[in-house]
């Protein structure tokens, strides 16, 4: 089992022109943890819309990597999104998912995942260009390559330890996470 | 076989216009009959992301995401679709992403199929109470001033428009018997 922290600490080390869309809850408290970053667009509700988001951009800017970095609740809320991401076959789009097969600011009850439902076969199914499910600190280095450098849509699957960790609590102002994205994404 | 009048295929046609003019480069939506030619349109356009979602609240992400990236967005949906974005909507007020949506009526003038009313009644109720604009055009000559209108708003203000396309605009669905 993967410490959450560590994981997204390793992903996004040396992000370069990364642009990253962490998902509500545990997601956007580890990304908030690797770093504050004006291109990590928080979000705060909008369940199961996080991977939507990381299309209508990676749509919008093609020449830049996307990374949507979510947990298995909101992503099994959008499952749908799947298919319309399959469709679109953007190549620029990575989605990692933080499996601890919990809804974490609920009371740490299980989730679809913890009953075996497998995210990597549904997004092959799907049409990712690939998906695979890793579950050791070791494989962080390579997940890394792949939001910088793998042929998307893929759907990392990371089986992550159930922890309870410190929130690390970034901005809760939409419109202020708004701005500062756009304007990091356009200066030059 | 049936050929469309010229008012059934120039409505369309002038929000596709609008479109243009204001630049909007995706345009998500769940199929609907009443939208059949505009999404004709945009699919057979080289500038504009067509995106068929398989549930209408996908929209709101692909709005958000693609205003990030500094695309505008239209949604086209069926009436019934507003009642699957109602949460989802909240993205859009809490960040302040502009957006226009353009809603074919059911269950208001006509409607043969009664599972349509419910939600049909309430759509523009639901679209205030989630912060949206809303604009009703009733006949096919208003289509170009009401969606230039819209889009103008939606786009210059970082506002959310909803323009209804009545029933009675588009015309009662034809089940075959």
């Amino acid at each position: 089992m993967i410490s959450r922290r560590e994981f997204v600490r390793e992903l996004l080390a040396d992000r370069g022109d990364l642009l990253v869309v962490p998902g509500l809850g545990s997601a956007t408290y580890d990304t908030a943890a690797a770093g504050d970053h004006p291109l990590n667009f928080y979000l705060w509700g909008a369940m199961g819309g996080t991977a939507m988001i990381g299309l209508g951009l990676a749509l919008a800017r093609p020449d830049r990597r996307v990374a949507v970095i979510t947990g298995d609740g909101d992503m099994l809320m959008g499952l749908g999104s799947l298919a319309t991401i399959g469709v679109k076959q953007p190549k620029n789009l990575a989605i990692v998912v933080l499996d601890n097969a919990r809804y974490g600011e609920t009371g740490m009850q299980p989730s679809a995942t913890d009953k075996g439902i497998d995210l990597v076969a549904l997004a092959l199914a799907c049409r990712f260009k690939q998906a695979r499910a890793v579950s050791g600190i070791e494989t962080a280095a390579e997940v890394r390559a792949l939001l910088h450098q793998g042929e998307g849509p893929l759907l990392v699957n990371a089986r992550i330890s159930a922890e309870d960790t410190p929130r690390v609590l970034p901005l809760r102002d939409g419109h202020a996470i708004k701005q500062r994205f756009i304007e990091a994404l356009n200066s030059v | 076989m049936h050929s469309p009048t010229p008012i059934e295929t120039s409505w369309p046609d002038a929000i596709y216009t609008q479109f243009r003019r204001v630049g909007i480069r995706q345009v998500g939506y769940v199929p609907d009959a009443g939208h059949s030619r505009l999404i004709a349109l945009c699919q057979d356009d080289p500038d504009i992301a067509d995106v068929v979602l398989t549930s209408e609240q996908e929209g709101i992400g692909l709005v958000a995401g693609a205003a990030l990236g500094g695309q505008r967005t239209a949604l086209l949906m069926q009436s019934s679709g507003v009642g699957n974005c109602v949460n989802m909507f909240s993205l859009l007020r809490n960040c302040g992403f502009g957006c226009v949506v353009l809603v074919t009526m059911r269950g208001e003038f006509g409607e043969f199929n009664p599972w349509q009313v419910p939600m049909g009644a309430i759509t523009e109720d639901v679209l205030r109470l989630c912060g949206f604009l809303t604009y009703r055009i009733e006949s096919a000559d208003a289509v170009d001033d009401i969606v230039g209108a819209g889009c103008d708003m939606a786009f210059d203000g970082n506002l959310q428009v909803a323009i209804l396309l009545s029933q009675r605009l588009i015309g009662r669905k034809q089940w075959t018997r």
